[in-house]
């Protein structure tokens, strides 16, 4: 601030006080080129996702059609969707598939980073097979487990006279969610897979060789050092997972489309329900459900986090 | 592994950040126990490819035959001129590549661009508030935006492929900004200080000392942009008003519904799909590792 009594000085320039410097000194504290990166980003995120969320959030509060005219219903919507039976078991399918195949996947993801890290022949190409499910669309590898499901795992269920495989599992409405988790999981382990090998990596290995001649067994290492040392890519794999499976929608159409019955139709297709039917106002309010069921599960995590002194 | 350590020197810092890939131990043993076990497991995963292009390669009186697991003899070439004809697949095929063009660059860039300046003026609130409102925002899934942004989009004139990058763009950005920042934080900041001493702008500093910098990050982002927004089925189908500009995945969909009875046809359809991705990730592998490491260690 003294650089005033320093006519010679450009920097006088900028702290001459003004009312304009003041304004500038609070709304543009830095270089516009800074502003120019950040500002449309921020501008095209709250316009894209913000806006869109608020104003169905504002929506779920009326009757509206999607077209037309509309007015308040307060929390009717929210009411008629709680004792909704299709709006009930949908939710009742979403959290259990995907607190099912949260825990498959993390476990089997975790297990193959283990063993794709140890020395095992042929390791590169190891790693490529199993990242392999990363490069299909889930709807196509749904397409392809429906064919295995239904045609061909009953052939040979029956041609080795297994029983409970004989018919299609997708066809029987207390099984065809296992079928969905298998294929669901089939599509997400390697994402997971490839952020605990990465974990995994940026583990010294001095630090496995000291615990071996310490003599620590092979499931003592992974109790002690592995595990901890992984804790904040398991939770950030936690976090990622079950977001996206409590979101499932193309695995589900591609593999029963809901079926059979409702026993499989996930939120994401009730709420997109809404589109057909003239339920926008009413499946708003289911979506602004899901969205604090969502939100309540990722502060639990995030809290897991900070506790744990993770990732982010 | 001492000289290791003190390699870091203040003059070339980041030659110093740049991990070796660790080389293999010498004089270990292979432990082939582990490695048969794993060969087991692989065949969850290979099957199912062997099945799609089994049956890609077969006529349909093959199929009615069997498992499908069987070999496909003699081979039946004539599956992907049919899915190639039914499915107008260069429209598709292009539909989603723009889907994807956009994706790629727009994530890669928007992203790389705000983490950074969001790092660089980490101590002033107005950035740091900028932050946490893009994670706050990190929740949000695409079903529960879906109805209003379906509106939105269409009544701006972007129910169409583009709408369906740009939010490729905006879902991915809290995540993308997330991973570029904690990366650029373990990029020193005397680097680009010397580049201003020399005279560059702040975009100039950006383009010549920040990207190159940030090239593995912008790899992993990039790989994983391509993969998603190529294969995803649920924003274009919701999007897209008119199903002549449909991606790949969605006509595949329809056409799933129209030809039930040709599932060699179908499948052939699927490994056509499948085949860009497939060589982008081959290529881009080694760097989806890397990257991630870089990424999330700190």
């Amino acid at each position: 601030m003294t650089a005033t009594a320093l006519p010679s000085q450009r920097a006088a320039d900028r702290s001459r006080p003004s009312v304009l410097g003041a304004v500038k000194k609070i709304f543009f504290p830095v270089s516009p080129t800074y502003l120019f990166m950040i500002i449309p980003a921020i501008a095209l995120f709250t316009f894209f996702i913000i806006y869109p969320a608020v104003v169905g959030m504002f929506y779920s509060f009326t009757n509206y059609v999607g077209y037309g005219t509309w007015h308040f219903v307060g929390l009717a919507n929210y009411k008629a969707a709680f004792s909704d039976p299709t709006i009930r078991d949908s939710y009742g399918f979403t959290l259990l598939f995907a607190v099912v195949a949260c825990i498959v996947t993390n476990v089997v993801a975790m297990a193959l980073a283990i063993a794709l890290n140890a020395k095992i022949k042929w390791r590169a190409g190891f790693r490529t097979v199993y990242f392999m499910p990363l490069v299909i669309s889930g709807l196509v590898i749904s397409y392809i487990f429906t064919f295995i499901f239904s045609n061909s795992v009953p052939i040979i269920a029956t041609a080795i006279h297994f029983a409970p495989l004989e018919t299609s599992i997708l066809a029987n409405q207390h099984t065809a969610w296992l079928g969905i988790v298998f294929v669901a999981s089939w599509v997400a382990i390697p994402g997971a897979l490839i952020i605990f090998l990465a974990g995994l990596v940026s583990i010294p290995t001095e630090v496995y060789e000291a615990a071996s001649i310490d003599g620590a067994s092979a499931w003592k290492q992974f109790q002690r050092m592995t595990f901890p040392l992984l804790f904040p890519f398991f939770v950030i794999n936690t976090i990622l997972t079950f977001k996206n499976f409590l979101s499932v929608y193309d695995i589900t159409v591609g593999l029963t489309n809901g079926g059979p019955g409702t026993a499989t139709t996930s939120v994401s297709m009730t709420i997109f329900s809404g589109f057909f039917n003239g339920d926008y106002a009413y499946q708003m309010a289911n979506a602004v459900v899901f969205f604090l069921i969502t939100l309540l599960f990722a502060i639990f995590q995030l809290g897991v986090i900070r506790r744990q002194g993770g990732l982010l | 592994m001492a000289t290791e350590v003190s390699t870091p020197v203040v003059a070339a810092p980041q030659i110093g950040s740049r991990r070796k890939p660790r080389p293999i131990p010498e004089g270990g043993r292979v432990n082939w126990g582990l490695t048969i076990i794993i060969a087991i497991v692989s065949l969850i995963v290979i099957i199912p490819l062997y099945f799609a292009i089994a049956m890609a390669l077969k006529s349909p009186a093959q199929t009615g035959t069997g498992t499908g697991f069987n070999f496909p003899w003699p081979i039946h070439w004539g599956n992907f001129r049919a899915a190639w004809d039914l499915t107008n697949t260069p429209l598709a095929f292009s539909m989603s590549l723009l889907v994807t063009v956009i994706a790629v660059t727009g994530e890669i860039l928007v992203s790389s661009l705000a983490a950074w300046a969001i790092v660089r003026n980490w101590n002033h609130w107005q950035f740091r508030a900028t932050f946490v409102y893009l994670l706050a925002a990190m929740f949000i899934p695409f079903p529960v935006v879906a109805l209003p942004q379906v509106k939105l989009l269409a009544s701006i004139g972007l129910g169409n492929p583009f709408g369906v990058g740009i939010l490729h763009v905006m879902f991915n950005l809290a995540f993308n900004v997330l991973l570029f920042s904690a990366f650029i934080r373990s990029i020193p900041v005397e680097l680009e200080e010397s580049a201003r001493l020399d005279g560059c702008s702040t975009l100039q500093t950006f383009r010549k000392v920040v990207l190159p910098l940030l090239a593995p990050m912008a790899a992993t982002v990039g790989i994983f942009a391509f993969l998603q927004s190529w294969n995803d089925f649920m924003m274009p189908q919701l999007i897209t008003a008119n199903p002549k500009w449909q991606t790949l995945p969605v006509v595949q969909y329809l056409f799933q519904n129209q030809f039930t009875t040709n599932f060699n046809v179908a499948f052939a359809s699927y490994l056509m799909a499948l085949l860009p991705t497939l060589v982008a990730f081959l290529i881009a592998q080694r760097w989806v590792v890397s990257g991630i490491m870089r990424g999330s260690i700190k």
